[in-house]
């Protein structure tokens, strides 16, 4: 019989219309012919289908419109009647002779309604009538349905203000009682529909049910509709009334949709001045009443409605909305003691909102909520829960879109001990948040204080947390986190050098607990971070400070020594070498030098000691070459050193070409144009010479090898340095020696031995265009090119 | 043909009218026939005034030994059919024994006359009012003519009328407190009233009330107890919860009842009840009865 249940249902359903379309049928035919006794009698046999208890209440629903539709007609005669003559008050007395109460009571609805209308009596006398004989229908569906079909007959009928039907006798509090009253009992009829039938079908029940919540709700739909209901009426009568049937009727799915619908139905204005009373029933309600969704819709509004218009701000205040909210909120999860941490932090979340759009001056209550979330969390650990660290990093997140500004979230000492509650995954989400945030609004994050609080807050990006193993972590994440912690090294500024210091002093502080793995993003940003605060103590008149303990680049350039030298741990040589030339170059120009010295001395070491790779060793001695070249900061001596040091290096360099190259490019370490001191014709022509020799065994070396010289390349490279020492008045470097070059680049290329190669022909081609050009511009160049030939 | 016809039909013809006939307030009565014809409506202590209008056929001679006509009251006991008790009897002779030529009319008068019981007409007894006319003969038998009328007596209201009032139930299963606003009702009357649910441990599927007429006919061991149900009317359709009330209230107009008859001439008794029932989901009946008064109340 249950699996058949649905299909039995719907035959009864097809007999339930049948009944009904047939009495309908002859209902019609007494209505043309204006036999009101055949009316009542087909009417009432019509509406004896609804007494059916075989119907879901979806079906049953159907059955109930069909009976409705109907009864609209009979309502348009009985209307008829009383023009005709007949008295209202009669028929009203006549419907009642049925010996069923099912379509008695329906019927007596229809009468009433032309009742009052018909203004004999007053309204509020046949409503009240109505709603009390309803009573006798304690069925829960046919009760629900034809108390609903009451309210839907009676809704403008309401002697409400500025009604028709309002008169001495009928006044806004009748249509209020009325509406009331019915609600009352469709919510006990609703919530009894619970307790019907097996307990094997509760779930089924409880879907029906819900289905039927909207009739219920119609009833504050009404409510809410009436105009009369002032603010003081709602205060006293409505929502007492309203929130004591829905805490009374303990009942989990109408205390939650009707809480939803007191909210949505009435003004926020009277939600502010009731706050009391509506939040005073939440912790009443039942444990398992989803109330945190309720109160946000709650709060919800309210900010909406705060934002809604300025002038209804300083109502908030004199309400206190926010402690009143607040305090509900620490009741309702005191009085609920299993509800979720998702539950709790959601509460929060949303109160959190509330304050952030209503009382934006007021960090100290966005502290607060933090606070009390953090107390309520306390003693849970880090929260395990996917929804509940969603909800919280909700929570985290609403402070930095209000304000756009993490400082003003940085003032919230609490931020960070919300975030303790994360799991080491979601921190880290949430610290990106924060980059991004300061990233997106540029904010300037300038006092040590802050930038504390601020490492306390990403922490987690900063340094290995407790329970993070290594394989957990995706390589790309990884880079990207670190990447936006580099960015946010940038970001972190302050004109006055002196906390600037201070800043930088604590970062680094903060990135060395990094670990390996960190360092080589965090330490360049903080390196260039630092020498962007020399420059500008540099430009700075002589020792701003004026005493010993104040900011010195030596004592910056001390800092930075030992910030690389961290990199040594990692291990990464490269970078580190690199940032010592930067360091060593930003010393030269403070002039001090035996710090860039020291630079160059450890950039020296790791190349010994560390760059073992060879093309490494290649942009590594290029990039010693370039920095030493520019040093104007080293006595004879020093760079008598480094230089011999550099050229050393780059004879020893693996390949040939790589040997050539570096070589050639010692030349311009003896030869510096703007320094009188450094021009050494001679020593340039020794590297340029040495160069040259060096590409002839790289080439003989190929023959060997390969059978075939290779390219001319280097002979052509090594040709524009020897054009542009001339250029630049080398007396060591002659036109003759320059013509032997060409000659010998010229006879290398016609030999079979040589690999043709286009690049270097045209290599080749244009640098003896330049030398025809500029014998052509005639004056003291063309006069010195003169003797060479090409 | 004819002659034998005439012989069989009466000599003449006899028709009873009322002085006020025209105006007097005409009741449905029920013959035994089946039919239903209208009759006029008088109450006790009235004047019962008319005319007796004797036309005999084709100027026929009418011999008589006398004409009389007589206001009874008769209870007729079904179970003991054919006998009259009657009650009343008064009787006002007409004519002197003599001889009728042509129609004559004879007034007759009952002044203040006393009609304590209504007219009623049960499933055993039926008590009535007639006038009969009778025309005695020598050798052949009377010539008799009926004519009925119904009185129905009013009652002034009650001075004492108390609600009832009253709380039943089955222990630990279901406890209720009925209440009807009064123990006598007018024929017309509603019955107002409200049921509260004290205890429901049962499953109620619907509750009702019924109207039920108790006639006793008969005295000591042929007593003989009639009961119909004349009304059924819903109350409650669903199971309610503890603390509901539901409201009472009933019509009586649309039944057809008759006042309460304590005890007419010994003879009969015609009594009202309400009956509430309650039937479980089971179809189990659980009920208290509950008499009521039913008077005629003047209009």
């Amino acid at each position: 019989m249950i699996a058949n249940g649905a299909e039995d249902e719907e035959k009864w359903l097809a007999a339930g219309i049948a009944g009904l379309q047939q009495n309908a049928f002859y209902m019609h035919r007494a209505l043309d012919s204006n036999n009101l006794r055949d009316a009542l009698k087909y009417s009432a046999q019509m509406l004896s289908e609804l007494r059916t208890s075989k119907l879901s209440p979806h079906k049953y629903y159907e059955l109930y419109m069909r009976a409705f539709d109907e009864l609209r007609k009979l309502e348009m005669f009985f209307k008829e009647e009383t023009r005709r003559g007949c008295s209202v008050i009669d028929l009203y007395e006549l419907v009642q002779h049925a010996g069923n109460i099912l379509p008695r009571l329906y019927l007596l609805c229809t009468v009433g309604s032309v009742y009052i209308k018909s203004k004999e009596a007053p309204a509020k006398d046949v409503l009240k009538d109505l709603v009390e004989m309803c009573r006798g229908i304690q069925h829960p569906v046919r009760g629900l349905f034809l108390r609903s079909y009451l309210s839907q007959v009676s809704r403008d009928k309401l002697p409400d203000i500025g009604s028709e039907y309002e008169g001495d006798a009928d006044t806004v509090v009748d249509a209020v009682e009325f509406v009331l009253q019915n609600f009352t009992e469709m919510n006990k009829l609703w919530v009894r529909m619970q307790y019907q039938g097996p307990a094997r079908e509760k779930e089924k029940r409880e879907k029906e049910r819900s289905e039927l919540r909207d009739l219920v709700g119609k009833n504050l739909h009404v409510l809410g509709q009436i105009e009369g209901v002032d603010l003081d009426m709602y205060k006293d009568s409505v929502l007492p009334r309203v929130l004591e049937q829905v805490v009374n009727c303990k009942d989990e799915l109408a205390q939650f949709y009707l809480m939803d619908c007191i909210i949505q139905v009435f003004p926020d204005e009277y939600h502010l001045q009731t706050l009391d009373v509506l939040l005073g029933a939440c912790p009443q309600l039942q444990p398992s009443v989803d109330i945190k969704t309720v109160l946000s819709q709650l709060m919800e509004r309210l900010a909406n409605y705060a934002a809604s218009s300025s002038e209804v701000l300083p109502e908030f205040l004199q309400v206190e909305a926010f402690s009143k909210l607040s305090n509900a909120i620490g009741k309702v999860i005191e009085a609920q003691p299993d509800m979720p941490i998702m539950g709790v932090v959601t509460l929060y979340s949303s109160l959190l909102k509330f304050t952030l759009h209503v009382h934006p001056d007021r960090l100290d209550y966005a502290d607060q909520v933090l606070g009390a979330c953090v107390k309520k969390l306390s003693g849970k650990g880090k929260i395990e829960d996917n929804k509940a660290t969603k909800q919280i990093v909700a929570l985290l997140s609403a402070p930095l879109e209000k304000y756009n500004d993490i400082v003003t979230a940085l003032k919230l000492s609490n931020y960070p001990r919300v975030m303790e509650f994360l799991d080491n995954a979601t921190n880290k989400v949430m610290a990106t948040v924060i980059i991004q945030s300061i990233m997106k609004n540029r904010t300037q994050i300038s006092t040590i204080d802050k930038v504390e609080a601020l490492f306390e807050l990403i922490k987690g990006l900063i340094k290995d947390l407790d329970g993070t193993f290594d394989d957990e972590i995706d390589e790309d994440d990884f880079k990207e986190e670190q990447n936006s912690v580099a960015r946010l090294i940038q970001m972190l500024y302050n004109d006055d050098l002196e906390e600037m210091f201070k800043i930088i002093s604590t970062v680094r502080k903060h990135i060395l607990t990094g670990g390996s793995k960190r360092l080589i993003f965090t330490v360049p940003p903080l390196v260039f971070s630092s020498l962007k605060l020399v420059r500008q103590l540099q430009g700075q008149e002589e020792n701003p400070f004026g005493d010993e303990e104040s900011t010195t680049p030596k004592k910056i350039f001390q800092l930075l020594n030992q910030t690389i030298e961290a990199l040594s741990n990692v291990p990464a040589p490269e970078l580190a070498l690199r940032l010592y030339l930067q360091c060593a170059e930003a010393a030269n120009d403070c002039e001090l030098e035996p710090v860039a010295y020291e630079f160059f001395t450890q950039a020296y070491i790791l190349y010994e000691e560390e760059i073992s790779d060879s093309k490494a060793q290649v942009t590594a001695i290029h990039l010693i070459i370039g920095t030493l070249q520019r040093m104007q900061v080293f006595g004879v001596e020093n760079r008598d050193t480094l230089t011999h040091k550099a050229t050393g290096y780059s004879a020893k360099l693996l390949k040939k070409p790589d040997q050539c190259r570096a070589v050639y490019a010692c030349s311009h370490l003896f030869w510096v144009c703007d320094q009188e001191n450094l021009k050494d014709g001679e020593r340039v022509l020794i590297c340029l010479k040495r160069a040259l020799r060096i590409a002839n065994a790289a080439q003989q070396m190929s023959s060997a090898t390969r059978g075939s010289t290779g390219s001319v390349t280097l002979f052509v490279e090594i040709l524009n340095k020897y054009l542009y020492f001339f250029e630049k008045g080398n007396a060591q470097i002659t036109s003759s020696s320059i013509q032997s070059l060409i000659e010998l680049i010229t006879t290398e290329m016609q030999s079979d031995s040589t690999t043709p190669d286009p690049a270097t022909n045209a290599f080749f081609a244009s640098t003896l265009r330049y030398i025809q050009f500029q014998k052509q511009k005639g004056g003291a160049v063309g006069e010195k090119y003169e003797p060479i030939k090409a | 043909m004819n002659f034998i016809v005439g012989a069989f039909k009466p000599p003449c013809i006899v028709s009873i009218s009322f002085a006020d006939g025209r105006t007097r307030k005409q009741v449905p009565l029920k013959k035994e026939n089946g039919h239903t014809v209208m009759v006029p409506l008088f109450q006790s202590q009235e004047n019962i005034v008319g005319e007796v209008l004797i036309e005999p056929i084709h100027g026929k001679k009418l011999e008589h030994t006398g004409v009389k006509i007589e206001l009874l009251g008769q209870i007729e006991l079904y179970f003991d059919r054919g006998n009259f008790y009657d009650f009343t009897s008064l009787v006002r002779e007409l004519d002197v024994p003599g001889e009728l030529y042509e129609k004559k009319t004879y007034p007759f008068e009952f002044s203040t006359v006393e009609m304590p019981y209504e007219s009623y007409n049960g499933v055993n007894v039926r008590l009535r009012y007639i006038l009969k006319v009778t025309i005695s003969r020598n050798y052949v038998s009377n010539i008799v003519e009926h004519q009925d009328f119904v009185v129905q007596n009013y009652t002034p209201l009650p001075s004492i009328n108390n609600s009832i009032k009253m709380e039943v139930g089955i222990e630990d299963c279901l406890h209720i407190e009925f209440e009807y606003n009064k123990s006598k009702y007018h024929l017309k009357d509603v019955i107002l009233g409200k049921i509260y649910f004290l205890l429901v441990r049962i499953k109620i599927k619907n509750m009702e009330l019924e109207i039920r007429r108790r006639e006793s006919t008969g005295s000591g061991p042929n007593t003989y107890v009639e009961t119909e149900t004349l009304a059924k009317f819903e109350l409650m359709d669903g199971g309610p919860v503890r603390g509901e009330s539901i409201p009472v209230r009933l019509f009586l107009s649309p039944y057809e009842l008759t006042p309460t008859y304590r005890n007419i001439n010994n003879k009969f008794s015609v009594k009202y009840y309400l009956n509430l029932v309650l039937v479980d989901e089971e179809d189990r009946r659980y009920f208290k009865q509950q008499e009521i008064t039913v008077y005629r109340l003047e209009t």
